[in-house]
């Protein structure tokens, strides 16, 4: 019993984690119909910058601050110098499809190179702020640890105000409208050009905030958020691709089946139950638990 | 001055000519019936009007100034809203959130909140679904919905899509009739563009008859509906 609330708190932990960059991969994929996978790329340059922040001044707070709104001016830059451009001289055909998608790849590698000129490519300690030593009652520890609650608060508080931006406020109608239906949105008045950066630019802090909040587990390295990535995307797929609802929700699915597949049964099968679990949500429900079948089609 | 004037429109769908050199002028508060078949350009002159495809020749303005080469979110600030066409709604949007989007870009909030009022007077079948999402709604109520939302900008010219398309009998006379009423109650200029021909022309001053990407016959409505020439080709009995 012990050991399944364990492995219910970390998989919650790391759940909201996968939720983050499933938001990242959602939100542009909802705003210009791109997969980006320069997203662990944003997201690791992010992390280097809190990290360059916090071993200068020694202040996570001020690192994390640093660190979002690096991710948020990075996913604005690459929205407006590289898709913009690129949608420019690609706009039909099957090449239109496909181009963003390579040209993402492209960049991951660039980002990956060039943190690695800045800063090398050998791990980095990234120091958490709190304790990584699980909580204690009585004489039993827990591996579920400050630094687990702080990452829960953090994403929670960012899909909080993730929520009340998209549901409350006019610019979330307009990123709604935008990436529903581009065309009526624009008759409707809607700048949809400078939605789509914004909408870059909300997937750019989303993907800061997870590669900030996981890294003080571990060292950085200019490939360390690559396996997140993949969570990420298989997070975002689950919940649909198109939903942000179904981002968390099948981010927080991920993160608690695969805690208890790391728990009961070991380490290695990550990567397959992964894809094992994928695959049967393709399987069974293509749509996504909260995609549309017609939003699959179309 | 005059309202809408457009001049020698030329626009290409790629290497086809879809409108070739239309010219025709609506003065400000009548209405422009647009007839024609499928494929004779109607709806690519309506898009070209509010800025979704670009011409590739000719010229047209509003109350004197250019609009063509003109962003439509752009069009739309400056009065001229396009209902496009098949009920342009957005079906995951709330009805309140599609009205709503109406006004997003407009600075005048008590205005947008005094003409949303009307608007659920007008249409008041809006007012009881305002939580509903747009594609629980019936084929005439998201017509309505659709030209509720461009009232809300305050527009001095919709073009309108075939606001008929897929409706029932009864419901397009009552879109008619909705569409007739509100130009005189506002004083909108109208260009409406219509398969079902005579539904059209009973409501609209002037008429102008397309066939492949021409203009055929052009005449106030009267003239149309009594020249027997055009109507066996256009007019469609």
């Amino acid at each position: 019993m012990q050991q399944a609330i364990n492995a219910l708190l970390i998989g919650i932990s790391n759940g909201f984690i996968y939720s983050l960059m499933a938001l990242a991969l959602v939100l542009v994929w909802r705003s210009t119909r791109v997969i980006n996978f320069a997203q662990a790329g944003q997201a690791i340059l992010s992390t280097y910058i809190a990290y360059e922040i916090v071993t200068r001044t020694d202040n996570f707070i001020l690192a994390f601050i640093g660190g979002v709104i690096a991710g948020a001016l990075v996913g604005a830059v690459v929205e407006i110098l590289l898709m913009r451009t690129l949608f420019k001289h690609v706009s039909d055909g099957p090449v239109a499809a496909l181009a963003p998608v390579i040209a993402s790849l492209g960049l991951l590698g660039l980002i990956r190179s060039i943190i690695g000129m800045v800063w090398g490519n050998d791990q980095k300690p990234f120091f958490p702020p709190v304790s990584t030593n699980g909580f204690t009652f009585g004489s039993t520890t827990i591996p579920f640890s400050r630094m687990n609650l702080l990452i829960v608060l953090g994403a929670a508080t960012v899909m909080i105000i993730f929520t009340l931006i998209f549901q409350k406020s006019n610019l979330g109608l307009a990123l709604r409208a935008a990436a529903f239906q581009p065309e009526i949105a624009r008759l409707a008045g809607v700048r949809v050009g400078a939605i789509r950066t914004i909408g870059w630019v909300f997937a750019g802090t989303a993907g800061a905030v997870a590669g900030i909040l996981i890294s003080p587990n571990d060292a950085i390295t200019p490939y360390s958020l690559d396996s997140l990535l993949i969570f990420g995307f298989v997070a975002a797929v689950i919940g649909g691709l198109e939903s942000l609802t179904g981002a968390v929700v099948g981010g927080l699915t991920l993160g608690i089946g695969l805690s208890f597949i790391l728990t009961y049964i070991g380490t290695s099968l990550i990567f397959p139950a992964t894809f094992v679990v994928l695959a049967l949500v393709l399987l069974i429900r293509p749509q996504g638990l909260f995609g549309s079948k017609a939003a699959r089609n179309a | 001055m005059s309202g809408l004037t457009v001049k020698d429109l030329v626009v290409d769908h790629g290497a086809i000519t879809a409108l070739n050199g239309i010219s025709f002028t609506v003065e400000p508060g009548q209405l422009a019936a647009v007839i024609g078949s499928n494929g004779a350009g109607k709806t690519t002159l309506l898009r070209t009007l509010s800025g979704l495809k670009q011409a590739s020749g000719g010229s047209a303005q509003w109350i004197g100034e250019n609009i063509l080469g003109k962003k439509p979110e752009n069009l739309v600030r400056h009065g001229i809203s396009h209902v496009s066409e098949g009920k342009s709604v957005i079906p995951e949007l709330t009805v309140a959130e599609n009205l709503a989007l109406g006004g997003i870009w407009r600075k005048d909030k008590k205005d947008v909140a005094a003409v949303t009022k009307e608007v659920l007077e007008l249409f008041p079948r809006l007012g009881e679904r305002l939580s509903q999402r747009a594609d629980t709604l019936s084929g005439g109520e998201r017509q309505m919905l659709a030209v509720g939302r461009a009232l809300i900008s305050r527009p001095k010219l919709i073009l309108l899509d075939e606001p008929s398309l897929g409706l029932a009998p009864l419901v397009i006379e009552q879109i008619f009739h909705t569409i007739d009423q509100l130009r005189h109650k506002l004083g909108l200029t109208i260009v409406l563009v219509e398969q079902n021909a005579m539904s059209a022309l009973r409501i609209a001053d002037i008429g102008i008859i397309i066939n492949l990407g021409k203009i055929v016959a052009t005449g106030t409505a009267t003239e149309l509906i009594n020249n027997p020439a055009l109507h066996a080709a256009y007019l469609g009995y």
